[in-house]
């Protein structure tokens, strides 16, 4: 048995498929992926993500370390409220894990990491934080197990959340996007996973049944971790694990606009190594496939280009429901151009080289590689 | 566990077969299948014509979740395939011992179908799995 949200026997019982996610019994989907999807897509869904985990930073320092810590600036966080998206990096540059950080109301930062890298980050965090010591500046790291968090996303996403919380109406109707507020226990955060507008709830465990009930009262569809899964690879997000691990580079994971370069002093973990991948170049890119043909792209396909020595992998594929054909994302060799071929179940099937984004607000985006 | 039809026979890899009578059997796979493998967005089908052997890969199903391979359960000609399946592959889905089924064949030696489980004998398989 694996770890539970306090969400589990609702799952249960509405019909879901339970599944293994880094450790977590999770809802993979209730009934059909694909259905799921598109309630996403056309009007508003719910996704049990307390698996993932919140972690408070504060005390003196907090600015300091993230600013070690984090490959992305958390001085770019300009007023509280505000949300960066950043890897956390090993010396050599790999990725530990992707985050989203928080500037809270009083100085002190929320991260939320992925639930398969929870313990390794806090462990990772914690020794950091150990080496900073000698700076005298004190920093507290927080694992917040006491709250969960219910994604709610799509078009209607943000009317029935205000709808469903109207203590927290005034505070939702003000949120830009990437930002949050704390709306007293509850910190209301318009973020997500999908391409969609939406919110994330962050609130206390106890709280969240209610919260769930409601929402699905207001006619809000529980969605599972699958059509999360084809949802963030429509929108050409990366998922860790698949598109990334600690042997990949930000610069090859499509990551480098989350590098923030300046100011030159400052000294992050991985930025050495960064700066001499970005003078020598680095060997590989994350691009977007799109497969017309029919048949399913999947995660560690072969892809191939006439004339060149090297062969890359699909990351991360799957059917996209909203566009009807597969979709993926795979790292390949930079000089690939806009076209490959992919090896699937011993035929060769060509394939189109695409910017790493398919669908954002329903709508198909796929644009040629520069 | 949900109804499994008794006149089928299975095999352990999730296919049914359905005599037909005049040496004639309807190939698809099971509920256990289809639950299994999640919204099924693509089956390819073999060639009307073409001589399958009993165990051979003779069809493919991919789902939201992965591809598996489809067995022959009995040996035979392929006479006819669901071409509905093209277009509306969630029918694997919705009805799997009905319009759901994947390919007929005409048997070459319909002893085979003994060699098969029966609904009790699959759901002792189906229910371990």
């Amino acid at each position: 048995m694996g770890y539970r949200t306090p969400l589990y026997d609702y799952h249960l019982s509405l019909g879901a498929k339970i599944v293994d996610f880094g450790g977590w019994d999770m809802p993979l989907h209730y009934g059909s992926q694909i259905d799921e999807h598109h309630r996403v897509r056309q009007h508003a869904g719910v996704f049990d993500v307390s698996h993932m985990g919140i972690v408070d930073v504060s005390g003196a320092g907090a600015r300091a370390f993230l600013r070690h810590l984090l490959a992305n600036d958390v001085d770019r966080l300009k007023e509280p409220g505000k949300a960066l998206y950043s890897a956390l990096l090993n010396p050599q540059g790999g990725v530990i894990d992707d985050l989203i950080v928080y500037l809270l109301e009083d100085g002190s930062y929320r991260l939320v990491v992925n639930a398969g890298n929870r313990e390794k980050d806090l462990a990772w965090m914690a020794a950091r934080a150990e080496d900073f010591a000698t700076t005298n500046l004190e920093v507290t790291i927080a694992l917040r197990a006491d709250l969960g968090i219910l994604a709610v996303q799509g078009p209607e996403a943000i009317a029935l959340c205000r709808q469903v919380v109207p203590e927290a109406a005034v505070a939702i109707e003000g949120l830009k996007p990437f930002s949050g507020t704390a709306v007293g226990e509850r910190f209301i955060a318009r973020t997500g996973y999908t391409g969609e507008d939406g919110l994330e709830l962050m609130v206390p465990n106890d709280q969240l049944p209610a919260l769930w009930d409601a929402l699905l009262a207001a006619g809000v569809s529980p969605i599972g971790l699958g059509a999360r899964d084809t949802l963030r690879l429509e929108a050409g997000m990366n998922l860790y694990g698949n598109d990334m691990d600690e042997n990949t580079s930000p610069l090859e994971a499509n990551l480098g606009w989350t590098i923030a370069w300046e100011p030159v002093e400052r000294d992050f973990i991985g930025r050495q190594a960064l700066e001499q991948q970005r003078a020598e170049g680095v060997p590989t890119k994350l691009v977007g496939l799109v497969m017309t043909e029919r048949g399913v792209l999947r995660s560690h396909q072969m892809v191939t280009s006439d004339g060149a020595a090297n062969s890359g992998e699909i990351t991360s594929g799957t059917f996209s429901p909203t566009l009807g054909h597969a979709i993926a994302l795979a790292r390949v060799p930079v000089a690939f151009g806009a076209t490959a071929q992919v090896e699937i179940r011993g035929k060769t099937v060509p394939v189109k080289l695409v910017k790493p984004s398919f669908v954002r607000r329903g709508q198909a985006v796929v644009q040629p590689l520069d | 566990m949900s109804e499994l039809p008794q006149e089928l026979r299975y095999l352990d890899t999730h296919e049914w077969v359905r005599n037909e009578g005049d040496g004639i059997a309807t190939i698809g796979i099971t509920d256990h299948a289809q639950d299994s493998l999640g919204d099924v967005v693509y089956v390819e089908l073999p060639e009307v014509g073409r001589v399958l052997s009993v165990g051979e890969e003779s069809a493919v199903v991919e789902s939201v979740k992965a591809a598996s391979d489809i067995y022959a359960p009995v040996s035979g000609e392929v006479i006819a395939v669901n071409e509905a399946l093209e277009d509306e592959p969630e029918t694997v889905n919705n009805s799997p011992y009905g319009d759901g089924w994947f390919y007929k064949v005409r048997m070459s030696d319909p002893s085979e179908l003994d060699e098969l489980l029966d609904a009790d004998g699959y759901r002792e398989v189906a229910e371990e799995s």
